[in-house]
């Protein structure tokens, strides 16, 4: 057994609020061998990322380091003054971001930027730091090294930009790497590559890796030992194959267990029960005061055919020369009464404009939109109205999608109001009551938004959406943006209004496994372009696609719980 | 169903003083100290016949004897005593300082809210609708600006005297000075506006609202305004105090407030003629007040938007 490279001893990090010290990180210890990927695995608000930043020295202002110790090659590092931390740093220990985009200089070259910060630790000339450089970049895995030396970081993808971050925390050569969710903003197909690349370098170079993720898979592709995080405190330890084949702790059984499966459909998700944060859906009583759904006259909800979008690249007075981008390319699909259609695709494969344009927030640049058998870019403005009456849409950012300004009552009264759905003094009543079936407690609707945590926004967001009793629903990356167990619940919940509302759904995410839990039809997407509609068993099972079958295989695989 | 609503509900009250920006002004003794001071000004401004010694504006109470009289000094002729002297009327500097203030600040505020209420129509305008409307706004603003405040203030003022009929032009001359100083004005508020509009707009729950149906009148009113009004709150605050200083300025160049209603600038001006010849008193207490007033608006807004911005912090 080699000797750790790396060892946090019982650190607690504390933070002077005006409402009483909070404890983001409670006595963590863990420690790290050379060449060793540790993964740092936990729910958003867990002390992941913190316990990062205090290895790093990076805390943010008022949080402090206030007991343990951070030992580093036999050094004691938390308590050494401010310049001898930078120090080491940038040499010892390097970073790595989650977002490329903002961890480089987009005014200088990434050759610049590499050379920079080799002289800056390494005593070398001019020429040779050039030359580490390029090796670097090599080493990286980015083809034409030389040529892309001198380029900028905007002439990089997202993927390449990540490994130039990559190559920039390689230059001091440090013993310790922390990557906080390097690849969370990536696409599937180069966060493979990028894990693969981190993976292999830490092996060749004997770099102790911090993995900060959230996400089962990456863990178990990635990383050799795992340490559980739940509210501040280490809950599980062990290797990989341990902590995620058998885990001990009842927190981590209800973590994987919530993971989708890729690779089998079931019924319900699994629910986190863990913490008592669970809160029940009332779709027997919502189902029984619900319209009996009217079956559209061929048996299809929603028929898209040859639906184009156009976004203006560059304007220019003369029409000929405005150029354009093509989002969505002739596109065609068609989406049968009560079932769940999914499209799938990486980011910009255009499967969120396809949403917009249904739900008439883009206008289309050419094909139709028929619902039930009614051209929706046709319509005029009473028709729209009604509509709009019949479709409803939930959105990614929970954040973003209910106006932080109004009450909560106020948001879910609003399709009520403006569809003049109930006799006036009836509304309050049925907002309580909508509030109250989605499973958030008695007086929310008093509240603002900000009073609630992520998963309770997207419950709001499903109140105001089911409350005009719509036939269609869209689904945009409806739990991109929240943890694994709320996840769950948030999936659970839209499957029992199609299961026994009778809802239509598109449901559009580039996550995979839900995919496959979710719905009965998929579309893959990509550039645009509709490449494969199958049923989602078969899509899954026997993917017709060169594409399809790429993605497929790019899909982390908790090989550890294929056998649950 | 009031009563379950109201054991889980806080009051207004209540969640102001729970609130952060509250928390963070018991913490900023600058902003505690400017608002104390302003708010002590515009008190006593308001109640100006109640605080002053005299209303220097009723004839019937002028001497022209007490004129000159320097402060904490008995007159020579009269014997009476001034706190803070009189001027060459033999009016009390105090009492016209309190009357001045009160015109000071119903021009400044007046102005500010005509310019917030014209910035805030033409920048939602602008950056909900975009394309030509955005473009025409936000040319003419640019124009505007190209040209130093106070000169279009002096050339709506010249204008507008014009066209009144010479009897209305002292009464109407405070209302030309609030049009003047706001149209000066709502430069600022358009652009904030109509950047903080085009975040906006991008955000999902302006999409809700579309999907629901809304009208977009609905949506610029309930949804987009009131969340740009943050920075529009900091902007006025800033402006309440420039708009004190131009409307003063005008008021010194003599194309503001008539000698019938002096302002602290009408007061500055009058004053200035009699400082060199060793009655600085009549020109030194309003400036000093027009120094305090604004600095003590403007140190607030500047907490206000250090405390509405938390990047900054």
């Amino acid at each position: 057994m080699t000797e750790a490279i790396l060892s946090i001893r019982n650190v607690t990090v504390e933070i002077p609020t005006r409402h009483g010290i909070f404890k983001p990180v409670k006595n963590v210890s863990y420690d790290i061998k050379p060449g060793e990927i540790r993964g740092v695995v936990g729910e958003s608000g867990a002390g992941k990322s913190m316990t990062g930043n205090a290895v790093i020295g990076l805390l943010d202002d008022p949080a402090y380091i206030s007991e343990g110790e951070i030992w580093l090659k036999g050094r004691r590092i938390d308590n050494l003054p401010a310049e001898e931390k930078r120090r080491i740093r940038g040499k010892e220990i390097s970073m790595i971001f989650q977002d490329p985009l903002t961890s480089l200089n987009p005014l200088f070259t990434v050759g610049e930027q590499l050379v920079e910060t080799i002289q800056l630790h390494l005593n070398l000339g001019a020429s040779e730091a050039k030359a580490r450089a390029i090796a670097l970049l090599d080493a990286v895995a980015i083809p034409n090294p030389e040529e892309r030396f001198n380029q900028y970081p905007h002439q990089f993808s997202g993927g390449m930009r990540q490994r130039v971050v990559i190559a920039l925390a390689l230059c001091s050569e440090p013993s310790v790497i922390v990557a906080d969710e390097p690849t969370t903003a990536l696409d599937v197909s180069i966060q493979a590559q990028v894990l693969d690349l981190i993976k292999s370098l830490a092996r060749e170079r004997s770099i102790g890796v911090i993995l900060v993720t959230h996400d089962m898979g990456v863990i178990a592709d990635t990383t050799e030992q795992v340490t559980v995080m739940y509210a501040g405190e280490v809950v599980e330890m062990g290797t990989t194959d341990q902590v995620l084949g058998a885990p001990q702790h009842p927190y981590t059984q209800s973590l994987i267990a919530a993971v989708p499966r890729p690779h089998k459909k079931r019924h319900r998700f699994p629910q986190v029960s863990y913490g008592g944060r669970e809160t029940v859906f009332k779709i027997d009583d919502l189902a029984r005061n619900w319209p009996q759904s009217e079956p559209s006259k061929s048996g299809k909800m929603l028929e898209v055919k040859g639906l184009t979008k156009r976004f203006v690249e560059k304007s220019s007075i003369i029409p000929s020369r405005t150029t354009y981008f093509t989002a969505v390319d002739n596109v065609s699909f068609d989406i049968r009464d009560g079932e769940v259609f999914g499209i799938v695709g990486e980011s910009g494969s255009g499967k969120s404009t396809v949403a917009r344009m249904i739900a008439t927030l883009h206008k289309t640049d050419g094909g139709q939109i028929l619902f039930d058998g009614e051209d929706v870019t046709a319509m005029d403005a009473q028709q729209l109205a009604g509509y709009r009456k019949q479709i409803q849409m939930i959105f990614q950012d929970p954040f973003s999608s209910l106006n932080p300004r109004m009450k909560v009552g106020d948001i879910v009264a609003e399709p009520l109001i403006h569809h003049k759905i109930l006799p006036k003094g009836q509304t309050d009543a049925r907002v309580r009551e909508l509030l109250d079936k989605v499973g958030l407690a008695r007086g929310a609707d008093q509240k603002y938004p900000h009073e609630f945590s992520g998963g309770q926004r997207q419950r709001i967001s499903i109140a105001r959406a089911i409350a005009t009793q719509p036939r269609f629903l869209i689904c945009d990356e409806p739990t991109s943006a929240l943890d694994v167990s709320i996840q769950a619940q948030i999936l659970n919940i839209l499957k029992d209004l199609q299961e026994y509302l009778g809802l239509t759904m598109l449901f559009i995410s580039h996550d995979l496994p839900v995919v496959r839990q979710m719905c009965d039809r998929v579309a893959v997407m990509k550039s645009g372009q509709l490449i494969e509609v199958n049923d989602a068993e078969t899509l899954f099972e026997a993917p017709e696609h060169p594409y399809t079958a790429e993605l497929l295989t790019l899909m982390p695989h908790l090989a550890q719980l294929d056998e649950a | 169903m009031s009563d379950l609503s109201e054991i889980e509900t806080p009051s207004r009250l209540r969640r102001m003083l729970d609130s952060d920006l509250f928390y963070a002004f018991r913490r900023s003794p600058v902003a505690m100290v400017s608002t104390l001071v302003a708010l002590l000004l515009i008190l006593s401004a308001v109640f100006a016949p109640l605080v002053a010694t005299t209303n220097p504006f009723d004839p019937a109470s002028l001497n022209l004897m007490n004129g000159f009289t320097p402060p904490m000094e008995p007159n020579a002729f009269t014997g009476e005593s001034f706190l803070l002297g009189t001027d060459d009327q033999g009016r009390d500097v105090y009492s016209t300082i309190l009357y001045g203030m009160r015109i000071s600040l119903f021009v400044g505020v007046t102005a500010v809210l005509f310019a917030m209420v014209l910035g805030i129509v033409l920048g939602l305008l602008a950056g909900y609708v975009g394309g030509w409307t955005d473009t025409i706004i936000m040319r003419a603003a640019d124009v505007q600006l190209t040209f130093p405040s106070i000169l279009v203030a002096m050339l709506i003022f010249g204008i507008a005297k014009g066209i009144t009929p010479i009897e209305y032009r002292d009464q109407m001359a405070i209302w030309v000075l609030i049009l003047a100083i706001g149209l000066s004005d709502w430069v600022q508020f358009a652009r904030v506006v109509r950047g903080a509009t085009m975040v906006e707009k991008g955000k999902d729950y302006v999409a809700a609202a579309h999907l629901i149906g809304r009208p977009s009148l609905s949506i610029m009113l309930r949804h987009i305004l009131p969340n740009v009004l943050s920075p529009v709150l900091v902007i006025a605050t800033i402006s309440l105090a420039l708009a004190i200083i131009a409307e003063a300025t005008l008021s010194f160049l003599g194309v503001g407030a008539p000698p019938t209603q002096p302002s602290l600038g009408t007061l500055i001006r009058i004053g200035q003629q009699f400082l060199f010849s060793g009655e600085w008193w009549i020109l030194f207490f309003p400036a000093c007040t027009l120094l305090v007033l604004a600095l003590s608006v403007n140190l607030l807004g500047d907490w206000l938007r250090d405390a509405l911005n938390p990047r900054l912090k």
